[in-house]
C-alpha cells in the first residue's frame, strides 16, 4: 500500500515504512537535459557575438565572398541524416537488439565524420585564402561559433565510440540504455543548434 | 594593427622560468615563508598521526553531501583569510598614501591586490560557502539521502578547489591579473596585459566555473526529483526554495561567464578580434556580456542567505514564517527580474537615455520583492517569542545593515545619480554593504545555526558575541567613510591621493578593518574554544533550537544515510508538524539502504585540470595536451565502472538507530 | 509538478518511447524546412527582407519539429520539468539576444567614432 493513502481513523503516517527506493538512474535524463540547457546558453552567447560583431568585416571578406552554399547544404544533409540514423539506433534499442544499435551508431558516426570532414575542408580553404579567424571580428565570431559546434560533434563521436564498446561489453543494461538516450538528446540538440547556424550564419550572412 | 605573435617559448617550460619567482618582493617572500612553514607543519602533523589514509577514504573521495558541504566551508574559510589579507593591505595603503608618500605597495602589486581581493571573495569565498550550505542542508530538508549525482558533487568540489589552488599559485609563481575582478578588455587583452596574470585569472575561473555549473545542475535535479513523499513544491522549506532559485540562476548564468572568458582567452591566445580595439572588435561587448552574468551572480550569492534568514527568523521567534506563499513568489520574481537589470553596471558607458531609463526602472522594481521579504520577516517576529541566540543576532544585524545597502543601491539605480557615483567609493561602499550585511552576516547566522547539526555541539556563545560586535562595529567604521568619500568624488582603486582632507576618512576605514580583523580572530577562537569544550556544548537531541524543518529530525551529526525511513510529509514545517502531531520514531523493521560508493575520480580529474590550467597559463603546450588527454582518458575510464554503489546492511542501520534511541532516551 | 516520486514504483525508469513514424515524419519535415530556405537564398525569387523573415520562421518551425519528433519533447516529459526548463532557457536566451542587440546598437551609435575622420572633434 502506498504510503500516501490514508483512510479516516488511521493514525497519521510520518515515515515511509514500505519504501520503494528511487529506481537507479531516475534523475539522469532530467539532469542531462538541464546540462543541455546550460550548453544552449553557451551557444546563445556565441550567437549574440555573431549577431553583434558579425557585420564587422574590417574591410576584409564578407559572407558573400566566402560561403559556398551548396557545400553547406551538403553538410547540413550529413547532419540531418545522422539524426535519423541515431533514431534508428534508438528503435533497435527498443527492440533489444545490441548489434542493431551498434550498427546504426556506427553509421551515425560516419555521417558525423563526414560533417566534420566537410567543415574542416571549408575552414582550411578559408584560411588558405586569408580569411583567418584573426582577420576581423566577423571571422572570429564565425570560426568560434561554427568551430564550437564542430567541437561538440567531435565529443559526440568520441562518446559514440565509447558507447559502442560499452554496449559490446555489457549489452543493453539499464545504465547503457540511459546513456544511449542521453547521447540521443545530445546529438539531436547539436542538430538543433546547426539549424540556427546555417540559418543565421550562412543564409542570413549571404543575404545581408 | 597586426596581431601580436606569441613570444618564442621554450618547448619544455613554455614561458616559465626562474624569473617567475617574485624574489624581489619582500612581502611575497615573507608570505611564502609563512605559507611554506605552516603548510609543512600541517602536512607533517597529518603524516605523523597517519591520517592520510583516513583523509583519502573518508573525506577526499567521499560522495556524502554532508562531508562535501563541510569541505566547501573549509575551502571558503581558508580563502576568506587570503581575501581579507588583501583587504587589510588595501586599507593600509590607502590610509598611508598622502602628502607625497607612495605608501608601501607599488602600483603593479596594488593592482593585483584589489583584483585578487574581488575574485577571491566572490568566487572562492562566497560561492563555496553558499554551495557548502546548500549541499549540506538541502538533502536533509527534503528528506533525501544524498543529492541526485553524488560523484558529480565530489568532482564539483575538487574543481572549485583546483580553481582556488591555481589562483593561490599565482601569488608565488608569476603574478596575478592587474585588471580588477572582471578583467575588462582592452586592458585584459594580450596587447596591454602580455604577462601571465590575466591567464591565471581566466583559467582559475574556468576550472571553478565547471564545478559550479555542475553543482547547480545537481542541486536543481535533487530538489525536483528527490523530495520526500508528500512534499509538494509549496511544502518545501524556504531555504530549499531559495536554493532552487539560486541554482537555477547558476545554471542559467555561469555558461555566459564560461563563454565570455573563452572568447577573451581566444583573443589572448589565438589573436582573434572579439574584444580588441581594432579589426572590428568591441570591448563594450565584453562589458555587456560579463554583466549579463554578473548581475544574476549577485542574486546567486544572496538568495540562499535570504532562505537562511527565513529559517532563523521563524525558528527563533517560535512562529511559522509569515507569508510563505509571498516569500516563494518574491524569490521567483527576483530570479526572473535579475536578468533584466544588468545594464545598471555600466550606465556611464554611453547607451543613452532610452536604454538607461529602461534598466534604471527595472533595477528599482527588483528591490520590491526584496522589500516584501523583509516585511515578512518583521511580521514573523511580531508577537513571536524571540530568542536572541547568535543566529538571530546576526539576522537582526543583517536587517539593519542590508537595508541601508539596498537603499544606496536604489539611489545608484537612478542613472543621473549613477553618472556622478559610478566607480566611486560610494559604489564600493554600497556593494560591500549588501554583500557583508547580506551574504556574510547570513553565513555567520547559518554557521552558528547549523554547526550543532553538522558536528554535534554548539558554538561558544561568548566568543561568538565578541565576534558579532566586532564585525558590526567594524563594518560600519570601515564602510561609512567610504560612502562619504564617494559622495566627495573619490574614485575606486586609487593607490595614492593628493587631497589631505581625505585622509581622516581612510584612517577611520582602516581602523574599521582592524576591528573586523578582531571579529575574524574572535570567530576563529570561537571555533577553537567550541571544539575544545565540545563535550560541554554537546547537543544530544539533534534539535537544539526547536527547529521546524526536517534536518532537525536527525541526530547531530546525522548518520551517513540521513534517514532510516524516508519521512512522509503532510504540511509545511514538516518537523514541527511531526513533533506537534505526535510522530513515533520507528525502532525496528529496518531495511538495507542503498548508498553511492566513494570514488577517487573527482580529485584525480580535478588534478589533471589543475595541471592543464597551469600549463595553459605558462604556454607549456606539451603539458596542455598531455593533461587534457589524461583528463579525457580518465573520464572515459571512469564510465567503464558500472559498480558505483553498495548497500548498508539492515543490521548496521538497526545498530545506529538503536544508539540514537538510547541517546534520545538519555536526554529525555 | 509535485508528482509523488514513488508513484512509478517500477525498478526501471521510463524512457521516452520513440517510433519509426515519429522519426520519418520529423525527417521529411526537416528536409523540406531546410531545402526551401536554401533554395530561397540561392535562387532569390523574393526580396531580401521577405527571404530573411521566411528563413527565420522556417528555422523556428524546424527547431520545434526536432523537439517534438526527435527529442520526444512533451509537457509530460519528466513531470513537466523538461518543457519548463526549456521555456525558461528560451526566455533567458531571448532576453540576452534582444537585450545585447539593443544595448550594443545604442552603444555603437553613441560611442563609436565616425568613419569620416574629419568629423572627429
Amino acid at each position: 500500500m502506498s504510503a500516501n493513502t490514508v483512510t479516516a481513523g488511521d493514525p497519521v503516517q510520518f515515515y515511509d515504512l514500505d519504501e520503494h527506493a528511487h529506481p537507479e538512474g531516475h534523475s539522469t535524463m532530467l539532469g542531462f537535459w538541464i546540462y543541455l540547457m546550460s550548453d544552449c546558453l553557451i551557444f546563445a552567447i556565441l550567437f549574440a557575438c555573431f549577431a553583434v560583431l558579425g557585420g564587422n568585416y574590417a574591410a576584409g571578406p564578407a559572407p558573400k565572398d566566402l560561403f559556398d552554399l551548396p557545400l553547406v547544404a551538403l553538410n547540413t544533409a550529413m547532419l540531418l541524416f545522422s539524426s535519423i540514423t541515431y533514431g534508428f539506433a534508438v528503435l533497435q534499442m527498443q527492440q533489444g537488439k545490441v548489434k542493431g544499435v551498434q550498427l546504426w551508431l556506427a553509421i551515425t558516426g560516419l555521417f558525423g565524420l563526414a560533417f566534420l570532414g566537410i567543415e574542416l575542408y571549408e575552414f582550411h580553404h578559408l584560411i588558405e585564402i586569408g580569411a583567418t579567424p584573426q582577420r576581423s571580428a566577423f571571422l572570429s565570431s564565425f570560426f568560434t561559433l561554427v568551430g564550437t559546434h564542430g567541437l561538440h560533434v567531435t565529443f559526440g563521436i568520441v562518446w559514440l565510440l565509447v558507447l559502442m564498446v560499452q554496449l559490446g561489453k555489457h549489452g543493453l543494461i539499464a545504465a547503457n540504455k540511459r546513456r544511449v538516450m542521453c547521447l540521443s538528446m545530445f546529438w539531436h540538440f547539436l542538430d538543433v543548434v546547426w539549424i540556427g547556424v546555417f540559418t543565421i550564419v550562412y543564409l542570413m550572412g549571404v543575404l545581408r | 594593427m597586426t596581431p601580436t605573435p606569441l613570444p618564442a617559448t621554450d618547448p619544455i617550460f613554455g614561458k616559465l622560468s626562474l624569473a617567475a619567482l617574485p624574489l624581489h618582493e619582500p612581502i611575497l617572500i615573507v608570505t611564502f615563508l609563512g605559507v611554506a612553514v605552516g603548510g609543512l607543519v600541517v602536512l607533517g602533523l597529518i603524516t605523523r598521526y597517519r591520517l592520510w589514509g583516513y583523509l583519502w577514504k573518508e573525506w577526499f573521495t567521499t560522495v556524502d553531501h554532508k562531508r562535501i558541504g563541510i569541505m566547501y566551508m573549509i575551502l571558503g574559510l581558508i580563502m576568506f583569510l587570503r581575501g581579507f589579507a588583501d583587504a587589510i593591505m588595501m586599507r593600509l595603503q590607502q590610509a598611508m598614501a598622502f602628502g607625497g608618500s607612495e605608501g608601501y605597495l607599488p602600483a603593479h602589486h596594488y593592482d593585483q591586490v584589489f583584483t585578487a581581493h574581488g575574485v577571491i571573495m566572490i568566487f572562492f569565498v562566497a560561492m563555496p560557502f553558499i554551495t557548502g550550505l546548500m549541499n549540506y542542508i538541502v538533502p536533509l530538508q527534503i528528506g533525501a539521502r544524498d543529492v541526485s549525482f553524488p560523484f558529480l558533487n565530489n568532482f564539483s568540489f575538487w574543481m572549485t578547489a583546483a580553481g582556488a589552488a591555481l589562483t593561490m599559485i599565482s601569488l608565488f609563481v608569476g603574478e596575478y591579473a592587474q585588471t580588477g575582478w572582471l578583467a575588462y578588455p582592452p586592458l585584459s587583452g594580450i596587447a596591454y596585459s602580455p604577462n601571465v596574470g590575466v591567464d591565471y585569472y581566466i583559467w582559475g575561473l574556468q576550472i571553478a566555473g565547471v564545478g559550479t555549473t555542475l553543482s547547480g545542475i545537481n542541486l536543481i535535479v535533487t530538489i525536483l526529483k528527490l523530495r520526500a513523499p508528500g512534499m509538494g513544491l509549496m511544502k518545501m522549506p524556504v531555504f530549499t526554495w531559495t536554493s532552487l532559485c539560486s541554482n537555477i540562476l547558476i545554471v542559467a548564468s555561469f555558461p555566459i561567464l564560461t563563454a565570455t572568458l573563452a572568447l577573451l582567452s581566444l583573443d589572448r591566445y589565438a589573436g582573434t578580434n572579439f574584444f580588441t580595439n581594432d579589426l572590428g572588435g568591441s570591448p563594450m561587448m565584453y562589458v555587456n556580456l560579463i554583466w549579463i552574468w554578473g548581475h544574476p551572480e549577485v542574486y546567486i550569492l544572496i538568495l540562499p542567505l535570504f532562505g537562511v534568514f527565513s529559517e532563523v527568523t521563524s525558528t527563533f521567534s517560535g512562529k511559522k514564517l509569515f507569508g510563505y506563499t509571498s516569500m516563494v513568489y518574491a524569490t521567483v520574481c527576483i530570479t526572473i527580474l535579475s536578468y533584466l537589470v544588468w545594464l545598471h553596471h555600466f550606465f556611464t558607458m554611453g547607451s543613452g537615455a532610452s536604454v538607461n531609463s529602461f534598466f534604471g526602472i527595472t533595477t528599482m522594481v527588483i528591490s520590491i520583492p526584496t522589500g516584501a521579504k523583509l516585511f515578512n520577516w518583521l511580521f514573523t517576529m511580531y508577537r513571536g517569542r524571540i530568542r536572541f541566540e547568535l543566529p538571530m543576532m546576526w539576522t537582526i544585524a543583517f536587517m539593519l545593515t542590508f537595508v541601508v545597502g539596498g537603499m544606496t543601491g536604489v539611489l545608484l539605480a537612478v542613472p543621473p545619480a549613477d553618472f556622478v557615483l559610478h566607480n566611486s567609493l560610494f559604489l564600493i561602499a554600497h556593494f560591500h554593504n549588501v554583500i557583508i550585511g547580506g551574504v556574510l552576516f547570513g553565513l555567520f547566522a547559518a554557521i552558528n545555526y547549523w554547526w550543532p547539526k553538522a558536528f554535534g555541539f554548539k558554538l561558544d556563545v561568548f566568543w561568538g558575541k565578541i565576534s558579532f560586535w566586532c564585525w558590526v562595529v567594524g563594518f560600519w567604521l570601515a564602510f561609512m567613510p567610504l560612502y562619504i568619500l564617494g559622495l566627495m568624488g573619490v574614485t575606486r582603486r586609487m593607490r595614492v591621493f593628493d587631497d589631505p582632507s581625505l585622509q581622516i576618512w581612510f584612517v577611520i576605514a582602516a581602523i574599521g578593518a582592524g576591528v573586523i580583523a578582531c571579529g575574524i580572530a574572535a570567530m576563529l577562537i570561537q571555533f577553537g574554544v567550541s571544539i575544545w569544550k565540545r563535550k560541554e556544548l554537546a547537543d544530544e537531541s539533534g534539535d537544539p533550537w526547536h527547529g521546524r524543518t526536517l534536518e532537525w529530525a536527525t541526530s547531530s551529526p546525522p548518520p551517513d544515510y540521513n534517514f532510516a525511513f524516508t519521512p512522509v510529509i503532510h504540511n509545511l514545517d514538516a518537523w514541527y508538524d511531526m513533533k506537534t502531531r505526535g510522530h513515533e520514531r520507528p525502532v525496528d523493521g529496518f531495511r538495507d539502504i542503498h548508498m553511492p560508493s566513494n570514488t577517487g575520480t573527482g580529485i584525480i580529474l580535478a588534478g589533471f585540470c589543475l595541471a592543464m590550467g597551469f600549463a595553459l597559463v605558462w604556454h607549456i603546450w606539451w603539458l596542455v595536451i598531455a593533461s587534457f588527454a589524461a583528463t579525457i582518458a580518465y573520464a572515459i575510464f571512469h564510465t567503464f565502472n558500472y559498480k558505483r554503489d553498495f548497500d548498508i546492511p539492515a543490521a548496521t542501520v538497526a545498530a545506529v538507530e538503536a544508539a540514537r534511541t538510547r541517546q534520545l532516551a538519555a536526554g529525555a | 509538478m509535485s508528482a509523488d516520486p514513488h508513484a512509478a514504483g517500477h525498478d526501471e525508469i521510463e524512457l521516452p518511447h520513440a517510433s519509426m513514424r515519429d522519426y520519418v515524419i520529423g525527417f521529411v519535415l526537416s528536409v523540406i524546412l531546410t531545402a526551401v530556405p536554401f533554395w530561397l537564398v540561392m535562387e532569390r525569387p523574393l526580396p531580401a527582407g521577405a527571404t530573411a523573415a521566411i528563413i527565420m520562421a522556417f528555422a523556428a518551425v524546424q527547431i520545434v519539429v526536432h523537439m517534438i519528433f526527435f527529442l520526444h519533447m512533451s509537457p509530460k516529459a519528466e513531470g513537466g520539468w523538461s518543457i519548463t526548463s526549456l521555456t525558461f532557457t528560451i526566455i533567458v536566451v531571448v532576453i540576452m539576444l534582444a537585450g545585447s542587440l539593443w544595448v550594443m546598437h545604442h552603444l555603437n551609435t553613441n560611442m563609436m567614432p565616425p568613419h569620416d575622420v574629419s568629423q572627429l572633434p
